[in-house]
């Protein structure tokens, strides 16, 4: 079964994070004024090797590793891009990037706008999110609520090789601040990259697995729970349709609205909290533009309104199968 | 000439040499006996098994990642086993060695990287806070606990039983982060009862220290107005002393010091990591000539304090707590989901409530379902 509409000559397979390397390699390549910055990504590679051998081919002033503070990578940027540079930073680690918040909301965010466009910001702040990994606290979080709610701010997140591989690019190439969620749980699973075909547009959702009973949403680590749970719902007769968002901010309702147009259902799937999440905002869309669709409430999965838990109850807190299609259920029981 | 950050020469306070030779300096002197040392010792030898535990642990699967305090014995004991019972510590995540002189059960860091639980020991019984994974946070808790310790008196009475002093541990790189340069400003401008005890082990995972700083660590005090000094981190004696002598400075109200423990880590970062990407074996030969036990066991040997029966009992003495440590480990419960639920806010949300009852629920009716 193809989950991709872009892509029919063969690619080559590779895990999302080659992917990810193969994509920020051409983006060097294409573009003098891209420059690599972040904790440990030039000599190491990265903690998940994903700049692994740029340092060595694109040198140390396109590769940079930075001294040891979120804030001063990310002010820095603003700096850099303000000098016509195309700043690309790595967060290590999710929770790692709140000591950057004030510069990215309060900065990076505005400074298009107040600059009445004079000032624009091209930069990409890559962040490792999601959990699934078994980590230690900070390591597993998914803050993409926070940026979206900020105006001034593309999110969006990968769910694939082949997308990661394109969508890094386009980042790159946009003159709006980006921050580019990368769902490390699947950095090691193996696609088919093209890398000679025409991506989808950056900001353009997917509908990954067509259906008709009920329309599951999702982004990053959880699109691949959502086609699991359309599998498995097949197997009992039931047909799901799942979009792949890709674009957290802005949201791409046209293709959400054809879908909800057809199936009357939606359930909304990610890893962040509940409570004013992505979800959130989905469903007060939902209801605002497809009303008269709807035979259901939208209903949200998430993770539980709570920090993130330890590492042993993790599984508890992610959404899984069986939570998408209990969800789906109660979906269909209205 | 600015002096190198990475090397070690200089100011460097050291009263044991790496071949065991004490050494006299102006300033500072160790006053203990050689039971004392004996004992500082066999603190450092326990910690390094358990840390040896842990990493076996992790390789078989029973945590999911270690932080390794292997090379860093000697500035963990020599400043843990300066604090007075009053004395209040604010680790980062590698300080099982203060955690140890703090009575915090190791299992207890055990559970932490087991994924049991966020930090199980409680931070006001043991005068210990809990692990800082976001680096430099808790430099800023210290100093504001020391403000408090401040106006509440507990500073400057002349009494030892009373004044107190805080510490904070941090390594190089967390240099760089505004929050531990913002906790210079605070200690200093409150004249804040706080240690800032820095192990510059050389590396913040894949970057060395010239990459965070290109003056002496220590030498940074300065441009904030306190004093910084820069100590043998492997050397447990020269440890000792100088953090006696900044607590006591911090408990009798004469404000911060910033002490740098040159030291290395002769492991890998964590678990995770593989250390062969990024440095040379040279370096760690080198510093394998400074290991921090094996100069105090050649001293204690020379001085005839200790013999090879003394230090048999030790290894027996360890490896009983490294095997008490592993069946405690194995047989830790995991924790119940209604844990997660518990202690969000002081007083439970009826929304989370209501949240936690359908989990309950969706739970309960799975089990039926099977
Ligand atoms: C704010 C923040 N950024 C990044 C990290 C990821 N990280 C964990 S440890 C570490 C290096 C720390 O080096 P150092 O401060 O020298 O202490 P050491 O680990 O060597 O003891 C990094 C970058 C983190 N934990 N917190």
């Amino acid at each position: 079964m193809s989950q991709s509409q872009t892509s029919t000559s063969a690619g080559r397979r590779m895990t999302m994070g080659k992917a990810l390397n193969a994509g920020l390699r051409r983006a060097l390549e294409a573009d003098p004024k891209v420059v690599l910055a972040g904790e440990d990504i030039g000599k190491l590679g990265g903690v998940f090797r994903i700049t692994e051998g740029l340092q060595k081919d694109f040198g140390e002033d396109r590769v940079i590793d930075s001294p040891l503070a979120e804030s001063g990578i990310v002010g820095t940027a603003v700096g850099m891009a303000m000098r016509g540079y195309r700043p690309v930073v790595e967060i290590q680690f999710d929770g790692f990037v709140y000591p950057a918040y004030n510069q990215i909301v309060a900065q990076v965010a505005k400074m298009h706008h107040r600059s009445r466009g004079l000032v624009p910001m091209p930069m990409v702040i890559r962040i490792p999110f999601g959990g699934g990994i078994g980590a230690v606290e900070h390591h597993s979080e998914s803050p993409e609520a926070y940026f979206a709610h900020t105006a001034g701010l593309k999110v969006v997140s990968c769910s694939n090789a082949s997308d990661a591989y394109w969508m890094i690019q386009q980042a790159i190439a946009l003159d709006d601040p980006v921050i580019f969620l990368e769902p490390k749980r699947r950095y090691h699973e193996k696609g088919e990259v093209d890398e000679d075909a025409t991506p989808a547009p950056l900001h353009r959702a997917r509908v990954v697995r067509e259906g008709t009973e009920a329309t599951l949403l999702a982004y990053g680590p959880m699109v691949k729970t959502c086609l699991d749970a359309a599998e498995a719902a097949a197997e009992e007769g039931r047909a799901l349709e799942v979009i792949d968002l890709r674009s957290v901010s802005p949201l791409d309702m046209q293709t959400v609205a054809t879908s909800v147009q057809k199936t009357g259902r939606v359930v909304t799937v990610h890893e962040a909290p509940v409570n004013l999440g992505l979800g959130a905002e989905l469903a007060a869309r939902i209801t605002e533009q497809c009303f008269y669709s709807l035979e259901a409430p939208v209903l949200r999965v998430g993770g539980f309104d709570t920090p993130y838990p330890p590492a042993r109850l993790e599984d508890h807190y992610l959404p899984d199968l069986d939570r998408v299609l209990d969800a789906v259920d109660r979906s269909l029981s209205y | 000439m600015s002096e190198h950050s990475g090397s070690s020469g200089g100011e460097l306070v050291q009263l044991l040499t790496p071949q065991g030779e004490r050494i006299d300096h102006p300033d500072f002197s160790y006053s203990g006996s050689d039971d004392e040392i004996a004992a500082h010792l066999r603190d450092m030898v326990l910690v390094r098994r358990i840390d040896a535990e842990a990493t076996a642990l992790q390789r078989q699967g029973e945590l999911g990642i270690w932080t390794s305090l292997l090379g860093q014995e000697a500035a963990q004991i020599g400043a843990g086993r300066a604090l007075r019972s009053q004395d209040v510590v604010f680790p980062s995540y590698r300080e099982h060695g203060v955690a140890w002189c703090r009575d915090v059960d190791p299992l207890r860091l055990l559970g932490l990287f087991r994924g049991v639980d966020l930090g199980g020991w409680d931070p006001h019984a043991a005068k210990f806070f809990l692990y800082a994974i976001v680096i430099g946070a808790q430099t800023l808790h210290a100093t504001g606990y020391a403000m408090g310790l401040e106006k509440d008196g507990e500073v400057g009475n002349n009494d030892p039983e009373r004044d107190a002093a805080v510490i904070s541990y941090f390594g190089d790189g967390a240099t760089s982060q505004g929050d531990v340069n913002e906790s210079f400003v605070f200690a200093s401008s409150y004249n804040a009862p706080v240690v800032f005890f820095c192990q510059n082990n050389q590396w913040a995972i894949s970057e060395p220290i010239e990459r965070q700083s290109r003056i002496p660590l220590y030498r940074r005090a300065d441009g904030f107005g306190f004093p910084g000094i820069r100590v043998d981190g492997n050397d447990v004696l020269a440890v000792k002393a100088v953090t006696e002598q900044a607590l006591e400075r911090a408990r009798s109200g004469n404000g911060p010091t910033l002490i740098e423990a040159f030291t290395y880590r002769m492991g890998a970062h964590t678990t995770s990591d593989d250390p062969t990407k990024y440095r040379l074996d040279d370096e760690l030969e080198q510093w394998r000539g400074k290991d921090p036990i094996e100069r105090v066991k050649a001293y204690l040997s020379r001085a005839g304090a200790i013999d090879q029966a003394w230090l048999e009992e030790l290894q027996a003495e360890s490896d009983a707590l490294a095997v008490r440590l592993r069946e405690d480990c194995l047989t830790m419960p995991d924790p119940d989901v209604a844990a997660s639920f518990e202690n969000v806010y002081a007083e439970q949300t009826p929304y989370l409530a209501e949240q936690q009852a359908a989990y309950a629920e969706y739970t309960a009716s799975f089990e039926e379902g099977n």
